[in-house]
């Protein structure tokens, strides 16, 4: 078992490096010349090759929610504010949640392993003889991504959870598709959609940069490629929730909720 | 350390990866149209020099001057635009896995040339430089499709798109069958001719060193050991040159 002291030592060594990464991502950020070519190949496969994922789970989130949901509320006489408490539960936490991990799996992983096998096959380097700044081209390109297409994608998800929301609700009772949206929407105030909002900019923000670090110091030849891909997801899981708990404390200080 | 007209010029050069020191106060200086070897053991500092030759890696101490530049006084933007003059070779050759052939020997320029040179240029740039290496009938090829040989000549054509002055070439022809080898050291000689370059290539395949070098510099303990021809150094009596040779 590997001494404490030394354990702590490295998790604060990688708290500070990760730091660094993220002051350089926008002292980079702001310099002129972007790579926007390459920032919009990066939004398509943020956005649209994660879409029928988020989708997917959006939409059987959604059902499933509604489902379970109705047995309680039926057994106290609440059967009609079904779908204003599925829209608040999707719309505040459930969707953004959910589809920050999927993103967290999927983006954080893949640039995890895509930036790794690039550093130990020196593709990196050869970006940097050609006179290209990889950072600019590779991180800063990513991550702007992933902060502008993952609260888009948390959008799509939260209005298809909704959607599912609505079969389910018809699956044993009868609500008219007006009076379904009309119900959601007169349930959802500024501070259940702002916040929630913001918070998918946060998640975006994060996933991109833990990914792009972990792949970017990847180190150990495969070896080092495979692991940056796992600890990018795991650490974007993490940061996911911690970030999420911080906002929702901000939203109550604020009184918002 | 004087010689007449250096292009490459390296001056008690020292660079430590921890308590491991790699370069031991290494100079040398490499004149203009040679084709200079250096050779040592593996993990004996040969490609940590060369990256610190194109500040892929910062030396700790002394001064690395090229073209006449010394590559410490450059800031980002400058070093950018210097290394269109120096031309790399990686040892994985370091090829784009996600782009053709077309958009891997693009990229160099993307940075180098304008936007109104590239749409005009480019893609004779570019067949050009496959010409060169023989591989015209790859441009819209993917790296993965090619064999490591191929690769290799792909690689080479990227390093020469933008004409370096300066070609560096890490262990060019490793992993690589005898034949296929030969064939890589023979365009390397060709491509030197044709371009005018200064090579600095950095091997242990004596094969491979036999045909190329003009002059070999032996990197032991992390110094300049000894310097001279391929003939010469292969009839030295020190132990520790001899070894290399047997």
């Amino acid at each position: 078992m590997r001494n404490p002291l030394i354990l702590q030592s490295a998790f604060l060594q990688e708290v500070g490096e990760l730091s660094r990464f993220t002051a350089r991502f926008f002292r980079e950020l702001v310099k002129p010349k972007q790579e926007w070519e390459e920032f919009i190949n990066q939004c398509f496969w943020v956005g649209y090759k994660t879409l029928t994922l988020v989708g997917i789970t959006a939409f059987i989130m959604g059902l499933v929610l509604t489902i379970q949901s109705r047995p309680t509320l039926v057994e106290f006489g609440a059967e009609a504010m079904l779908p204003a408490m599925v829209a608040v539960s999707l719309v505040r936490e459930i969707a953004p949640v959910i589809t920050a991990l999927i993103c967290a799996g999927k983006i954080g992983s893949g640039m995890g392993a895509e930036l790794g096998s690039m550093r130990v096959t020196e593709q990196i380097d050869a970006m940097e003889v050609s006179g290209t700044n990889p950072f600019k081209y590779l991180i800063v390109t990513r991550v702007l991504a992933t902060t502008i297409m993952v609260p888009l994608l948390s959008s799509v998800a939260n209005a298809i959870s909704l959607y599912g929301g609505y079969l389910g609700t018809n699956l044993r009772g009868d609500v008219s598709w007006s009076l379904y949206w009309f119900q959601v929407f007169n349930s959802l105030s500024f501070g259940d959609v702002v916040p929630s909002l913001i918070k998918t900019i946060f998640f975006g923000f994060a996933i991109g940069i833990v990914g792009c670090y972990k792949g970017y110091y990847s180190q150990k030849g495969t070896e080092g490629v495979g692991r940056s891909a796992t600890t990018a997801v795991i650490v974007a899981s993490l940061l996911v929730f911690i970030i999420d708990l911080l906002v929702v404390q901000i939203t109550d200080l604020l009184d918002l909720t | 350390m004087q010689t007449k007209d250096p292009i490459v010029l390296v001056e008690h050069v020292n660079k430590s990866f921890g308590t491991n020191h790699v370069l031991r106060d290494f100079s040398m200086a490499v004149e203009t149209g040679e084709n200079l070897v250096i050779l040592g053991k593996s993990g004996s500092g040969k490609s940590v020099l060369i990256k610190c030759i194109i500040k892929l890696i910062a030396a700790d101490s002394g001064k690395i001057t090229v073209l006449g530049q010394d590559i410490d006084a450059l800031d980002e933007d400058q070093l950018n635009t210097w290394r269109a003059d120096i031309g790399f070779l990686f040892q994985s050759n370091a090829l784009y896995d996600s782009m053709t052939i077309r958009e891997n020997l693009l990229f160099p320029l993307r940075r180098h040339w304008t936007k109104e040179k590239r749409e005009k240029m480019a893609d004779q740039a570019i067949l050009e430089a496959l010409e060169d290496v023989g591989l015209a009938h790859t441009l819209h090829m993917m790296p993965a499709e090619l064999s490591g040989g191929m690769r290799k000549r792909v690689a080479l054509a990227r390093a020469l798109i933008l004409r370096p002055k300066v070609i560096l070439y890490d262990e060019p022809t490793t992993g690589l069958d005898p034949i296929t080898g030969r064939e890589i050291s023979q365009l390397m000689i060709d491509v030197q001719k044709k371009y005018n370059a200064t090579s600095i290539v950095i091997s242990h395949d004596l094969n491979c060193i036999n045909m190329i070098a003009n002059r070999i510099i032996m990197l032991i303990d992390g110094k300049n050991y000894a310097s001279g021809t391929f003939q010469e150094l292969e009839a030295a009596t020190d132990p520790k040159i001899k070894a290399f040779f047997e």
